[in-house]
């Protein structure tokens, strides 16, 4: 391959990104994706398996699979692991009940080989409910704080409204152009 | 699509087939490719088909395998690709039964079947109803719904004939469908009709009276589709063979108005159903094989072999029916198509078709061999002719095939007509003295070695089997000497000779017959008649597949105690509804499928699951496992099933609650049992948490009453025990952690003497009689039976009660 064609190439066709969306059941992780690829709400019902689809957004084509949450898809995620550049792990910032389940699953997949390399954004969904916890509450109460060697970043969002999302995306193409 | 004109073009230059050196390691190797960031169509595509090429030719995946490759092939629904994503719901389907986790791709399956893409609706729904089981049924259930009533005859057709495969996982679920059938039914696509039609028959056909108003709906309207119409012959001539008033019905009446549809195979199949029906007079016999006669002058081939192949049943059926046909018949001797002109002859004069059965193909020849089995059913007295046929049949040449059909005709004459057997016997034994299949020999052997001591004149088999010995490979020399100990178990004149020939067998070169030689003239010297009965004349019992996993786990553990053939569950013998289903699925409406693999039996399923739980795998090896008892209605809050396995002093009940009300979160589920006399409950394994539409387990573990077998015949009062917590029907979770305690009653659970009693088939029943009758103890006991019309249908029920076994299919 000649250094003209090497150009053109990187030119024309937009980096490629593999990014995994996992959470509890019902943090919204469907209704984020297809806000992203089709811009507007659609009805969902719980993800019996996943959904994948390539959102395009500033020079980077992101393939995101979303991973069902339900507690027996959970144990499934594992074969999704494999080559992800991103994780984005959703919570439910109002579901102040099941935040400990949500601690609990997000550390044990970061203790996986296979996430070694792979930066972490959370979305800290639903802030527009009233009794919704704030960024510096979710950190906390994630223990984001004790991640060693982890690129992370919390980021608000409203997926009926589309806050927040594409912030969080800039911080992916952010990280991972470097 | 590129590669598969390359690989087109490679097969011209090269030839031959280019799957031909692909191996299992290489292709799951390269299926690792699927989980790269981007996929390649190009790339992936040959891979899944190498995949599926390997599955189609019986290659074998471990579970671990296969869910590895079904979990990388489920990265490809990432491409928009066409062709693959359709080659993958072929492997999703291939490989749902062997992998485990299956139903992550039900999200992804459910978008494309209710998506714009048409090209992806009908294969995703079959796709998607392999993956999935009963549980999960009620997720998809709205968009089977749909898609069985969907504009588009494709998923239409798909989503009936999934209903259909779905009516043996979850045949509650999808009677539910019955209404959206019905409106298929009206479609205009003769598919879709034929396909809705048979979904609701299969729905209604354990229901008579909604059966009969469906034929009667049904045969008033006209379908339009001639398969849905042949269908409902099918379903008519059923009906009007089991209902008594004869032929005048207005079913009847149908079947023969359809004998003038414009459609030729509406009118072949309203003939042939005339043909098959067992009152059939001659006066209405004769428009069926006027259109028969009718249409062996057609110039299309495939209606003249239908014509004519029934005409060859009628022949046996009502000769005289026939010989208005003869002239047309004997056209068709002289037909262009070779597999009719056979037919033809076989039903004018099975004689000349010796002239030229070295012409047809071993294919047809198998036919010819079947239809010779009819007639010779048909006909007992004229076995000497059919036999003398058959056997110059078997010099021919010909393939394994082919003569296993004729050995297994032969077989089936001499099992009928003891008058056949001797020339039956004589012949085979002709047969193996030239014989190139080693698995024909070695089967020929085995039953001469089962039914020559039964003849008058044991000693002539002798030589036949003898030369085998002197002349053929190990496996066949095994079998002989086999076949010989028999002969010297069952016939005390002969045992001498059969000594020195087993002595001489003891010097043989391979390994196994010696052993075999040498271990049957031990146990022939003993003269111990149990001794013969157990190691000789009765065959090997148990499951082969669970004997196979017993030894392994043996010969891993510690070798000090002697293996105990107790554990190895038996084997199933197949009940005669079984039995039947398999001689009759010709004629069935529903096709059965490709066969199964090797059936587990039951008992071996269950002692690998009861021994994980603590406190059952102490009480032995399980001894029989009762078939399924619903202790509820099946459409009630809590549905309860209970299976009684029992055990050498315990019986272990395990009940299997499923919780319905999306509302409440069980814990602490458990069955409290209100004993019979004699019985202690040893132990309780609850159910600690029964979630929404999941099914749990509960057991109790009871001690039987000692040595008293009548008394353990007893009617147990049940209640289900739990304790309620109300929850979020949308996520499932308790509002509070306070519950209450609820029960609900159960229908009452018997335990019956059928229970208790294993089915075995003992070859020579009266042997072991009089051996049993020293060794066991006898149980005497008087049940009375009533309401008994038939002698038949009494020793049914005595055989449903007691769970045995007929002795030689007496």
């Amino acid at each position: 391959m000649n250094y003209k064609s090497q150009y053109s190439i990187d030119f024309l066709v937009k980096k490629p990104m593999r990014i995994l969306m996992v959470g509890l059941d019902a943090a919204g992780k469907t209704t984020i994706l297809y806000k992203l690829k089709l811009g507007e709400i659609v009805t969902t019902i719980p993800t019996i398996g996943f959904n994948v689809e390539t959102v395009e957004y500033k020079n980077i084509s992101f393939t995101v699979w979303d991973v069902g949450g339900q507690t027996k898809i959970r144990k499934l995620w594992r074969h999704y692991f494999a080559n992800t550049d991103g994780l984005i792990f959703v919570v439910d910032s109002n579901d102040r009940d099941r935040i400990e389940e949500a601690q609990f699953e997000l550390h044990s997949m970061l203790g996986e080989d296979d996430l070694r390399d792979s930066i972490l954004l959370i979305f800290a969904n639903k802030q527009d409910l009233p009794n919704s916890m704030t960024t510096a509450e979710l950190t906390d109460k994630l223990n984001l704080n004790t991640l060693r060697n982890r690129k992370w970043y919390i980021q608000a969002t409203c997926a009926t409204q589309g806050n927040g999302l594409y912030e969080g995306l800039d911080w992916l193409s952010n990280e991972l152009s470097k | 699509m590129s590669s598969f004109k390359r690989d087109k073009k490679e097969e011209e230059d090269g030839g031959g087939n280019p799957f031909q050196n692909i191996e299992k390691t290489t292709v799951l190797q390269e299926a690792r490719t699927f989980n790269e960031t981007t996929v390649n169509p190009r790339k992936c595509t040959p891979i899944l088909t190498k995949l599926l090429y390997l599955l189609n030719q019986g290659e074998t995946l471990s579970v671990k395998e296969a869910t590895d490759v079904f979990f990388a092939m489920t990265k490809l629904f990432q491409s928009r690709d066409v062709i693959l994503r359709r080659m993958v719901y072929l492997g999703i389907k291939e490989l749902s039964s062997i992998a485990d986790d299956v139903i992550i791709v039900t999200s992804s399956l459910t978008k494309d079947m209710t998506g714009k893409e048409d090209l992806y609706r009908a294969a995703a729904i079959r796709a998607l109803c392999s993956i999935t089981d009963a549980t999960m049924l009620q997720a998809i259930e709205r968009y089977m719904k749909q898609a069985i009533v969907d504009r588009n005859p494709a998923v239409s057709s798909a989503a009936l004939v999934s209903s259909l495969h779905l009516t043996k996982l979850a045949p509650d679920v999808v009677k539910r469908w019955v209404n959206e059938a019905q409106e298929a039914v009206n479609s205009d696509n003769i598919m879709v009709q034929y396909h809705a039609l048979g979904l609701l028959y299969h729905i209604r056909k354990t229901d008579r009276l909604a059966v009969t108003k469906l034929v009667a709906k049904l045969t008033r309207m006209s379908l339009k589709s001639p398969y849905a119409v042949c269908m409902l012959i099918r379903i008519t001539a059923k009906l009007l063979e089991e209902e008594d008033s004869g032929n005048d019905s207005p079913y009847f009446d149908f079947i023969e108005s359809c004998l003038r549809h414009k459609s030729e195979m509406v009118v072949y199949e309203a003939a042939q159903a005339i043909v098959n029906l067992k009152r059939t007079t001659s006066r209405e016999l004769a428009p069926a094989i006027s259109v028969l006669q009718l249409f062996c002058g057609s110039p299309k081939p495939t209606l003249r072999f239908a014509a004519v192949r029934t005409l060859n049943q009628v022949a046996i059926s009502h000769p005289a029916a026939v010989t208005a046909c003869n002239l047309d018949l004997e056209n068709l001797i002289t037909d262009s198509n070779r597999s009719i002109a056979t037919l033809a002859i076989t039903t004018l004069l099975m004689k000349q078709i010796a002239t030229f059965v070295s012409e047809i193909s071993d294919e047809f020849k198998v036919v010819v061999v079947q239809a010779i089995r009819a007639l010779a059913l048909k006909f007992p007295r004229k076995h000497s002719v059919l036999m003398n046929f058959l056997s110059a049949m078997l010099r021919d040449e010909g393939g394994l095939e082919y003569k296993a059909s004729i050995a297994d005709t032969i077989i089936t004459i001499i099992e009928d007509n003891p008058e056949a057997k001797e020339t039956g016997l004589a012949h085979l034994c002709e047969f193996i003295e030239d014989c190139e299949h080693v698995s024909l020999a070695v089967r020929i052997l085995h039953l001469l070695g089962k039914e020559g001591p039964k003849t008058k004149q044991p000693s002539r088999y002798i030589r036949f089997i003898y030369n085998r010995v002197i002349l053929e490979c190990p496996s066949i020399r095994a079998a002989a000497v086999y076949a010989m100990a028999q002969f010297g178990a069952a016939c005390p004149d002969l045992l001498e000779n059969i000594q020195v020939l087993l002595a001489r067998c003891q010097m043989d070169s391979d390994d196994e017959v010696r052993d075999r030689a040498t271990f049957y003239s031990n146990i022939l010297n003993t003269q111990d008649k149990s001794l013969y009965n157990n190691y000789i004349l009765d065959s090997l019992q148990v499951s082969i597949p669970s004997l196979e996993r017993s030894l392994k786990e043996y010969i891993q553990g510690e070798t000090n105690e002697p293996f105990d053939i107790k554990i190895v569950p038996l084997v199933p013998i197949p009940s005669p509804e079984e039995r039947e289903v398999k001689h009759k699925s010709e004629g069935m409406l529903i096709s059965q499928g490709p066969i199964r693999p090797v059936p587990v039996s039951r008992e071996e399923n269950f002692t690998e699951k009861l021994s994980l739980i603590p406190g059952i795998q102490e009480l032995g090896p399980l001894f029989r496992s009762s078939e399924v008892v619903e202790l509820t209605e099946t459409e009630t809050e809590y549905f309860v099933r209970c299976i009684k396995h029992c055990y050498t002093n315990h019986v272990v009940l395990q009940f299997d609650c499923l919780n319905t009300l999306s509302d409440q979160l069980l814990e602490n589920v458990r069955v409290q049992l209100d004993p019979s006399e004699g019985y202690t409950i040893t132990d309780e394994i609850p159910c600690p948490k029964l979630p929404f539409n999941e099914t749990g387990t509960t057991y109790v573990i009871l001690k039987f009453p000692e040595n008293d077998l009548p008394n353990s015949i007893g009617t147990f009062g049940a209640v289900l025990k739990f304790i309620v917590k109300d929850c979020d029907p949308t996520t499932g979770l308790p509002d509070t952690d306070e519950g209450y305690d609820d029960e609900y009653i159960l229908e009452d659970l018997e335990i019956t003497l059928g229970d208790q009693i294993q089915r075995i088939s003992k070859v020579n029943w009266g042997a072991a009689w009089e051996e049993a009758a020293s060794s066991y103890i006898e149980m005497e006991d008087t049940y009375s039976l009533s309401s008994m019309n038939t002698l038949d249908e009494a020793v049914k029920n005595i055989i449903q009660f007691l769970g045995l076994q007929p002795a030689e299919q007496n």
